[in-house]
C-alpha cells in the first residue's frame, strides 16, 4: 500500500520506497547463507571500502542477541549508532523473511536517526541453504557460501544459490587446505544461476572484495537513476 | 463482522514479531522452573490468570473504544517492569504495522502517529481487531491465547519439548481460558463505562522480576 499521500504521517507500512516525508529511502542490501561463510566479514570489507563515500549502516539478526553487532562493533567499521542489532527469537530465517516487522523497524529507526543513509547492509545470522531475504525488506540479496562449507555446495542448489542476485564463494584462499575444487564450484553456480552473478572471494587475500563493492556501487546507482 | 478475519489475526503467523519472544519461558527455563509440559502448564496457567486476564481486558476494552492513549497508560501503571514495557512497546508497533497493512483505516493511523515508538501490544490488538470488525470477545481470546502460545511454542524451541507435548498443554488449558475471556470482558465493559480504573490490575511479580535480568543477559535466544 502507498501512504504517497501523506506526506508528514505516520511511517509507512511497507517496502515503499519513499520514506513519510516523501524522501527516497535507503537502497537495503541483505547478506544472507550459512553459518560461518563470512557474512559478518564480507559486511565489514564493504563498510570499509564504501564508508568514506557512502552513508552507511547495518543491521545484525543473530541467533545470540549481539555477536556479529559487537564484532563490527570491536572492529570500529563503522561508527557504534550506525549499527543495530535485531533479536530474532533464535529463528533467522523468519526474521527476514516470514516476520520482516522488527527489522523494518530497524532500518527505518536507522534513517531516523543517522540518516540520510544511501545504504543499508542487512545481515543474517547464519542460517540454511533455503533462508531467503523477503522482498518486503530487501532490494537485493547477496548469498555468501564459502569453499570450506563442502565444494558440492553450488550444485546442490536451494532458493539462496538459485535465486540471489549474487552469490559469494568466500574463503578461496583455504581450497587447497581443504580439497575445495574452485573450478568446479564456478561451473555448478554457473549452471544453477544462469546470468546471475557469481563472484569468488578471498578475505585473506582480498580477492574478490572490490568486485562485490562495484556490484554494490551498480545496484545503488539503478536505485537512485 | 467476519468469522475468518479472527482467524487471520490469531494465528501464530501473522507476522507482528510474535516469534522473537518467549512470554518469559526463556528465563524460566534457565532458572530451572521450566523442565517439562508439567511445568509448561503451570507456568501457563499463571501468565493466563495474571498478565493474560490484563492483555485481555485490555485488548477487549480498545475494541469498546476506550481511549487508546488511556488505556496504554492504564497498561504502563499495570507492568512494573520498564523491560517488559518496552517488549510491549516494541510488539505493539510490529502488530501497528502488520495490522495497517492487513485493515488499512483513519483510525489505526492515527494510533501510529499518536505512538511512533509503539503502543502496548494489546492495545494494539484491540484496535486491530477493531479495524477487521471483531468484537471485544475476539480481542480478549486473541490476547490470551497469545498469552500462553507464545510461552508454549518457545519451550519447544528451548528445551527441545515433544511439540505435541506442549499443544495438549494449549489444548488442556483452553476451558480456563474461556472464563479467563469472560472476566476480561466483562471488566473491558466496565471500564467502558466507569473509566480505565475498572480494569484488572493482576500481575505476577516473578514474571516482572525475571523480566528484568534477562533483559540484561549478554546472550538470550528471546528478545524477551
Ligand atoms: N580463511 C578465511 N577465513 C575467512 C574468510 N572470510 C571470513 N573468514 C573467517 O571465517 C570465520 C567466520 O566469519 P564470519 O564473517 O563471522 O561468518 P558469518 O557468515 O558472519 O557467520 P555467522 O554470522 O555466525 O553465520 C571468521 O573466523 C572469519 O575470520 C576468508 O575469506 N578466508
Ligand atoms: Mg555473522
Amino acid at each position: 500500500m502507498h501512504l504517497d499521500h501523506l506526506p508528514h504521517g505516520p511511517a509507512a507500512v511497507s517496502a515503499d520506497a519513499h520514506r513519510p516525508d516523501g524522501t527516497r529511502r535507503a537502497l537495503r542490501i541483505g547478506l544472507g547463507g550459512p553459518v560461518g561463510s563470512g557474512k559478518t566479514a564480507t559486511v565489514a570489507a564493504l563498510c570499509r571500502e564504501l564508508r568514506d563515500e557512502l552513508s552507511l549502516a547495518v543491521v545484525t539478526n543473530d541467533i545470540y542477541t549481539r555477536e556479529d553487532a559487537e564484532f563490527l562493533l570491536r572492529e570500529a567499521v563503522l561508527p557504534p549508532e550506525r549499527i543495530t542489532a535485531v533479536e530474532t527469537g533464535a529463528c533467522p530465517h523468519t526474521a527476514i523473511r516470514d516476520d520482516i516487522s522488527a527489522n523494518l523497524e530497524a532500518v527505518e529507526d536507522l534513517e531516523e536517526t543517522v540518516g540520510p543513509l544511501d545504504l543499508i547492509l542487512v545481515e543474517s545470522g547464519g542460517d540454511n541453504l533455503t533462508a531467503t531475504f523477503s522482498k518486503g525488506l530487501v532490494d537485493a540479496q547477496i548469498f555468501v557460501i564459502d569453499v570450506a562449507g563442502g565444494d558440492d555446495i553450488p550444485r546442490k542448489g536451494g532458493p539462496g544459490v538459485t535465486t540471489a542476485d549474487l552469490l559469494v564463494v568466500n574463503k578461496t584462499d583455504l581450497a587447497p587446505y581443504v580439497g575445495s575444487d574452485l573450478a568446479r564450484m564456478a561451473a555448478d553456480a554457473k549452471t544453477q544461476r544462469a546470468e546471475l552473478p557469481v563472484v569468488l572471494q578471498s578475505l585473506r587475500g582480498g580477492s574478490g572484495v572490490a568486485d562485490v563493492a562495484a556490484w554494490v556501487r551498480e545496484r545503488l546507482a539503478a536505485w537512485t537513476a | 463482522m467476519t468469522r475468518a478475519a479472527l482467524l487471520v489475526l490469531a494465528d501464530g503467523r501473522f507476522p507482528a514479531g510474535g516469534h522473537a519472544h518467549s512470554g518469559g519461558a526463556e528465563a524460566a527455563v534457565k532458572a530451572g522452573r521450566i523442565t517439562g509440559a508439567g511445568d509448561l502448564e503451570d507456568f501457563c496457567r499463571g501468565r493466563l490468570h495474571t498478565a493474560g486476564l490484563v492483555a485481555g481486558a485490555l485488548a477487549a476494552a480498545a475494541v469498546l473504544g476506550v481511549d487508546p492513549r488511556e488505556l496504554d497508560a492504564a497498561a504502563d501503571a499495570r507492568t512494573p517492569s520498564p523491560a517488559l514495557r518496552l517488549a510491549a512497546r516494541r510488539l505493539g508497533r510490529q502488530l501497528l504495522r502488520a495490522a495497517r497493512a492487513s485493515w488499512p483505516c483513519a483510525e489505526l493511523d492515527r494510533v501510529a502517529g499518536w505512538f511512533p515508538k509503539g503502543a502496548h501490544q494489546p492495545v494494539v490488538l484491540g484496535l486491530a481487531a477493531r479495524a477487521a470488525g471483531l468484537g471485544p470477545s475476539d480481542a480478549a481470546y486473541c490476547a490470551l491465547y497469545e498469552s500462553v502460545s507464545g510461552p508454549a511454542t518457545a519451550t519447544v524451541r528451548l528445551l527441545s519439548l515433544d511439540p505435541f507435548d506442549a499443544t495438549g498443554v494449549l489444548a488442556r488449558l483452553a476451558p480456563e481460558l474461556d472464563a479467563v475471556a469472560e472476566s476480561a470482558v466483562g471488566a473491558a465493559g466496565r471500564a467502558a463505562a466507569r473509566g480505565v480504573a475498572a480494569l484488572p490490575a493482576a500481575s505476577g511479580p516473578l514474571l516482572e522480576i525475571m523480566a528484568e535480568a534477562h533483559a540484561s543477559w549478554p546472550a538470550r535466544l528471546f528478545a524477551s
